[in-house]
């Protein structure tokens, strides 16, 4: 049964998928909505600044705690923070935009990273860093990947009206004195807790992956915000889900497998997407009255 | 009759430079005001003055029995994001924010004011439309429906009619005498001199400085307005420090 042992069996027989499995359910949970926001705020290039800020935080983590996920994370979180922090404030006080904030930062830290990991790290375990460690996680690593999810969701349905009103329109707040400051903190939070459960799983490179992708993908499918965050949801654990097949029956790396896979489906969306795709620019459909 | 905000010698500008300066009069608790002077006269800059986004440079802004966050303010451009996925109903919801902040619900009370508020601005049965598919006009509209909910006493807005059509601009005009009948204070920046004169009893005409303040028909004399085009100055890096003695 070509179905049975495919598509089925590695989680059966193997913990150790079983656990990816789970992980990935997770990441897609908690990074759909934050990638649909991102999207949406035109920062997507911002996630993957922070992506690459998070490298000295871990690469500290590994210094003090050796190949340990969790103080890596820890380390990683804290200097995400930090880039995230002090990009927001610099452009919060000053004319600057956040971009180039964010591009100031990221690459100071960026610098330390590749620094530190150069004098201490062995190649193997830079590797892990890099490129994730899906297969190998324990079940210290998938409890923080499932916390940071159940934290981002719990957030979204506490303030999501509030960080979605910052991100519509942020002058309004300014003017009826909301805490849009805060929102906009809150916001980043969350997007760096997502980045470092990514790269728990795929690695620092690829974590942004997972968060991006899907919800680039979804805004050729649907227009309103719930259904964007449920597909890219939708999406992102598909992308998961296959990329872990792939790679356990081919035997390749999982993290750049399952992003990858995230591609495929964000190219195909771009051709044959229902909104704005380039299928709908060739095949003319008669306009109607009204 | 009250006072709802005197400037005293107000100096507003931008790293020193004075955008508007020396300015002291009055804005009455219910007057129609309109803002008129030529580009780069310092219009926008003293509506967010008002609005508390910019401090002075020099003199005061006096609140009488207000704050600046409870008022109602159109800025020229909103930062808003016209190809966010939000509807035309979620749009003028968030016109309620003083009331439902971050936690509170939206009552279904709440949605019946806010179509009341797009029946108002000619928008029934646009509720579900997406606003990246509104026309400008259309979406001004919207924008005034929201500033209907905030049910503001002062109402700001900068050049409100700007790139809109002769239609919209008077079904909004209509708010706006609406507000007026309400005894709510209303201050636009305006540019259409026909209709500042037919529709609005006060006028602050200005130009880097105060040319005039008053009725409409002693104000929009050519006298003031060729003074103002006149007074139009050009920035200037190595400008003197002002010293004008204001009496």
């Amino acid at each position: 049964m070509f179905f049975y042992e495919f598509l089925l069996d590695p989680f059966l027989s193997f913990e150790f998928m079983r656990r990816s499995l789970i992980a990935c359910l997770a990441l897609s949970l908690g990074c759909g909505p934050v990638g649909t926001l991102l999207v949406l705020r035109r920062m997507s290039l911002i996630g993957d600044a922070l992506s690459h800020a998070v490298l000295p935080g871990a690469a500290i983590g590994f210094m003090i705690a050796g190949l340990s996920l969790v103080s890596m994370s820890i380390g990683g979180f804290i200097a995400g923070i930090l880039v995230a922090l002090l990009s927001g404030f610099i452009s919060r006080l000053t004319q600057q935009r956040e971009d180039a904030s964010f591009a100031a930062f990221y690459l100071i830290s960026l610098a330390i990273g590749v620094l530190i990991i150069s004098m201490y790290g062995s190649n193997v375990d830079i590797m892990h860093v890099l490129f994730g460690t899906i297969l190998a996680i324990d079940n210290e690593s998938l409890f923080l990947v499932v916390s940071i999810t159940t934290l981002t969701l719990l957030t979204f349905a506490i303030v999501g009206r509030g960080l979605v009103v910052e991100s519509f329109d942020p002058g309004f707040l300014k003017v009826v004195n909301g805490p849009g400051a805060i929102l906009h903190l809150i916001f980043l939070t969350l997007v760096v807790l997502n980045l470092v459960a990514g790269f728990q799983a795929l690695g620092t490179l690829m974590a942004v992956g997972l968060m991006m992708l899907p919800a680039v993908a979804a805004r050729f499918w649907v227009q309103n915000l719930l259904k964007l965050s449920i597909l890219s949801i939708f999406f992102a654990f598909i992308s998961g889900y296959s990329g872990l097949l792939i790679s356990f029956h081919s035997n390749l790396p999982s993290g750049p497998t399952i992003i990858l896979v995230a591609g495929f489906i964000y190219l195909f969306s771009v051709f044959f997407g229902f909104k704005d795709s380039l299928i709908t620019k060739i095949i003319s459909r008669p306009h109607l009255e009204n | 009759m009250d006072v709802v905000f005197s400037l005293n010698d107000l100096t507003l500008g931008y790293e020193s430079h004075p955008a508007v300066h020396h300015i002291t009069g009055n804005f009455l608790l219910g007057s129609l005001t309109a803002i008129v002077g030529p580009n780069g006269a310092g219009k926008s800059t003293l509506l967010k003055g008002l609005m508390g986004l910019i401090k002075p440079l020099d003199g005061q802004i006096n609140y009488h029995k207000v704050l600046p966050t409870e008022i109602a303010y159109l800025p020229q451009q909103a930062d808003i994001d016209r190809s966010f996925p939000i509807s035309v109903m979620e749009t003028v919801l968030i016109g309620h924010w003083k009331k439902i902040g971050l936690f509170r619900a939206v009552t279904n009370e709440m949605k019946r004011e806010a179509e009341i508020a797009l029946e108002a601005v000619g928008l029934t049965g646009f509720e579900n439309r997406v606003i990246e598919s509104l026309s400008a006009g259309q979406f001004q509209r919207v924008l005034f429906a929201r500033m209907l909910l905030q049910n503001a006493h002062i109402i700001l807005l900068d050049e409100p009619f700007t790139a809109i059509d002769s239609k919209t601009t008077t079904d909004l005009l209509k708010v706006v005498f609406r507000w007026h009948t309400e005894k709510r204070t209303v201050i636009a920046v305006l540019h259409d001199m026909d209709q500042v004169k037919n529709n609005f009893p006060e006028t602050l005409l200005i130009s880097r400085e105060p040319i005039a303040w008053g009725p409409t028909n002693e104000v929009l004399v050519d006298k003031n307005i060729l003074k103002a085009r006149q007074m139009v100055e050009t920035w200037d890096e190595h400008a003197k420090i002002c010293n004008r003695d204001v009496t």
